[in-house]
This record gives C-alpha cells, sequence and structure tokens, in this order.
C-alpha cells in the first residue's frame, strides 16, 4: 500500500483518516449484511451473486480501513473487531436489516447507485491512495448497481404481490437515502481540500440514476418524511449491536485466531 | 570486488528479469490455465528505493481472495533468485480485463471460459451483448446469472448446444 505522508493539498491526517474510515464502514456493515442471505437466497445462482457483492464490498472496506487506520497505527482488524458499537461511522441504510428480498434488493440500488456517484468522484481525489481505491470499487460497483436495478424491475413491474412488496420494501427504506447526502464538518473539510465529494452534491446524479428505473418498475417514490441520521455520529438502530455481536465475536473470544 | 560499475548494472537487470521470468509462470489459483503474466496482473518488477527488488501485483477484485495466495505463490518462487524480493500491491491503475493477453484469451476459450470482451469508458453497463459459446461457437447464449463462481465470472448457458459455461466479465 501506499505511504501515508503523501501531499493532499492540505487536509489534516486525521480528517483523512475519518473520512476513509467512514467509508470503509458502510462497506464493511453492509457487506456484513449481504453475507446473512448465504444459503437463504430465493435460488442458487442469487445467493452466489449476493455473496460476490458483500465480498467485493469486503474488499472495498478493507482497503478503506487499512488506509484510514494506518494513520493511527490501526490495522483493519482492529477496526473491524475491536470497536464498539458507537465508533462505528457507517450510515444507517447500511446497517438496515435484511427485509425480504425486496428490502434488499431496493437497498442495494439505492446504495449501490451512491456508491457509484462518490468513487465515480472520488476516483479523482487529491488523496492518490482514496483515488486508487475509488477507481478500482467504481467498476465492481457498476455491476452491483446493474443487478439490484435487474431485480427491482422485475419485481416491482411484476406480480401484484411482487409488485406490493416492492412498494413496501421501497416506502421503508427510503427515509434512509437521506443521511447519505447529509453535508457535516468533516465532509465540508473533506471538499474544501478536494479530497471527496460534498455529500449533498451528489443527490442529482444518484436521482439520475435511481428515478428512472423506480418509475420503469411502476413504483411510487415515497414523500421525504421522517429522515433518520445519525450513523456518522456512531447512532445506530437496535439491530446494530447483534450484527457487530456476529461479526466480532469469534476475533473477540479467540484473540489473533487465524487461518 | 572489482565489478566495474556497468556489470552492476547488468547484474541487477539480469536479476530482474530472471525475477520476472519466474514470478510471470505463477497459475492464478482460481484459474490455473492462465498465469499471472496472461492476467496482466503482473504490473512490474522493479529495483526498490532500498535497493531490494519488487515484484509489482494487482489485484483484479477489491475483495479476490486469490490475491494473498499469489503474493505467496510469488513469494516461493522468487527466493530461489533473490531471498530479499519483496511483492508489493499496488491498486492504481486499476486492473482491467483489457490487460488479459491474446495468450491468455485464447487458454479461457480453450478451457471453456468465454474471455472477456473490450471494456467501454466506465460506465454503468445497461446495453444487451452478444457472448460466444466457448464451445460450440454459436452466439445463441443467455446469462444464467451475472455473478458466478468466482468475482471475475458470470454463469452462462448456450442455446444451441445447451452447454452452461462462465464467461469472463468485463472489467
Amino acid at each position: 500500500m501506499t505511504e501515508h505522508a503523501e501531499a493532499r493539498a492540505g487536509a489534516p491526517n486525521a480528517d483523512v483518516a475519518a473520512y476513509a474510515i467512514r467509508l470503509g464502514d458502510d462497506a464493511l456493515i453492509l457487506s456484513q449484511r449481504l453475507s446473512e442471505w448465504t444459503a437463504r437466497s430465493p435460488e442458487i445462482e442469487e445467493d452466489v451473486a449476493l455473496l460476490n457483492i458483500a465480498l467485493d464490498l469486503l474488499g472495498q472496506a478493507r482497503a478503506l480501513l487499512s488506509y484510514g487506520g494506518g494513520f493511527s497505527g490501526k490495522s483493519e482488524d482492529d477496526l473491524a473487531y475491536l470497536r464498539e458499537e458507537r465508533s462505528f461511522t457507517n450510515v444507517q441504510l447500511a446497517e438496515l436489516e435484511n427485509g425480504d428480498f425486496a428490502v434488499t434488493m431496493v437497498r442495494q440500488l439505492l446504495f449501490s447507485a451512491y456508491q457509484y456517484e462518490l468513487y465515480r468522484v472520488l476516483a479523482g481525489s487529491t488523496d492518490a491512495q482514496l483515488a486508487a481505491i475509488a477507481a478500482k470499487a467504481i467498476k465492481e460497483v457498476a455491476y452491483h448497481v446493474e443487478h439490484s436495478r435487474t431485480w427491482v424491475l422485475r419485481l416491482g413491474d411484476g406480480t401484484q404481490l411482487s409488485r406490493e412488496r416492492s412498494q413496501a420494501a421501497l416506502d421503508a427504506v427510503w427515509p434512509f437515502v437521506h443521511e447519505l447526502f447529509e453535508d457535516d464538518a468533516l465532509a465540508e473539510r473533506i471538499a474544501e481540500h478536494g479530497v471527496g465529494p460534498l455529500p449533498s452534491a451528489l443527490r442529482d446524479g444518484w436521482q439520475a440514476t435511481v428515478l428512472p428505473v423506480l418509475a420503469e418498475a411502476t413504483l411510487t417514490v415515497p414523500e421525504d418524511g421522517w429522515q433518520p441520521s445519525g450513523g456518522r455520529t456512531g447512532l445506530h438502530a437496535q439491530g446494530f449491536g447483534y450484527l457487530l455481536a456476529e461479526l466480532q465475536h469469534l476475533h473477540r473470544s479467540h484473540p489473533g485466531a487465524s487461518w | 570486488m572489482n565489478d566495474s560499475p556497468k556489470d552492476v548494472v547488468s547484474d541487477v537487470l539480469g536479476v530482474l528479469h530472471q525475477l520476472r521470468e519466474v514470478a510471470a509462470d505463477v497459475p492464478d489459483p482460481e484459474i490455473p490455465v492462465l498465469t499471472i503474466a496472461d492476467l496482466g496482473i503482473l504490473r512490474e518488477v522493479r529495483q526498490g528505493q532500498d535497493g531490494h527488488a519488487e515484484v509489482v501485483i494487482t489485484p483484479t477484485y477489491s475483495g479476490c481472495p486469490a490475491t494473498e495466495a499469489i503474493k505467496a505463490d510469488v513469494l516461493a518462487r522468487t527466493a530461489a533468485v533473490d531471498p530479499a524480493a519483496r511483492v508489493v500491491i499496488e491498486l492504481a491503475p486499476a486492473w482491467t480485463t483489457d490487460w488479459i493477453t491474446e495468450t491468455g484469451r485464447r487458454k479461457l476459450a480453450e478451457y471453456g471460459i468465454a474471455p472477456p470482451q473490450p471494456t467501454r469508458t466506465v460506465g454503468l453497463q445497461l446495453g444487451r451483448r452478444i457472448v460466444s459459446c466457448p464451445r460450440c461457437g454459436s452466439g445463441d447464449t443467455e446469462e444464467l446469472s451475472r455473478f458466478g463462481s468466482t468475482p471475475c465470472k458470470a454463469l452462462r448457458r448456450c442455446r444451441a448446444c445447451a452447454e452452461p459455461f462462465d464467461e469472463f466479465k468485463s472489467l
């Protein structure tokens, strides 16, 4: 991996580290959620697909957490396995429980389209390592968008039941998209130094991907009402503790375990 | 030692050349018919800033578990040439299937995996594509799953000969 002390147009190391960990947490936590589908998918090809997406996200998480942690001498394992719930800074969309298959696919479409916009800008980052990670990851994410798009179309514009469940999924997941585009002090400093995009600036591109898919899937975009937030400051929903327990149990019970 | 500077330079180049040769032959753990040189993930063999040789590889996918195995396999072979040689993993520039060599493409097809199509500029790929069956050559094939047995492959079926086959995804 690249050296840490490179010039990035003056952005403080602590900011770059926190930013990389933020994005790494998004990828790690959604990867963990998706892996819960192992052996439970509606068909074997889908099992393979969801786990491939989970693996891509895990790879992105490893690169981002290794980089972010490296500024303070922490490894990817230290960050993934040894932090408490309130130290994780992923958006709540990433940790949402899988629900039925429609919820998982709607969540994937909304999140992957966001990651696509994010990585597109990040690939031109003033930070060379973040640019490299993003340039690699965006190719993977393009496949995630395409895969979830295909399913949202098939289920939304499908049978009456699949349409009802897809609409219910969209209604349930939609409130969590607003947090993706929230600016805060860190995001503003990161954008100021050309390290990453301002989250609010990603919304138009995201909508240009997502809205036509939802329309073609005959789904109705919900009104913007409740806008849960707080993931970036360590606030998470009840299910997050259970997710962490499963993620961290082995490592904490058997420190240093490896194979 | 009475080596002239010229001899030292040619010695270093000779070692780097040998390192490249042994590293290039390392098979991909998932698709052993391909070497890492065929795949285009062996990027460079160079002298590092501290004078030690570095073999530079780049991962195919961010999360590809084969990367660790490849690193170990490369080190096992380079140790015989230069025990101090290192393997360095670099992400940039990002690997693309366009770097798979012509030999690599031929080997893939012979192995029963449809070679990747040329990539376009990065963008969402929403169109239809024609992928020929590596067994019978028919273009009448369908995608069963965008994601196959490894991150780099999709699963397809030939409508003409009815055989399923893997396709190396364009990346």
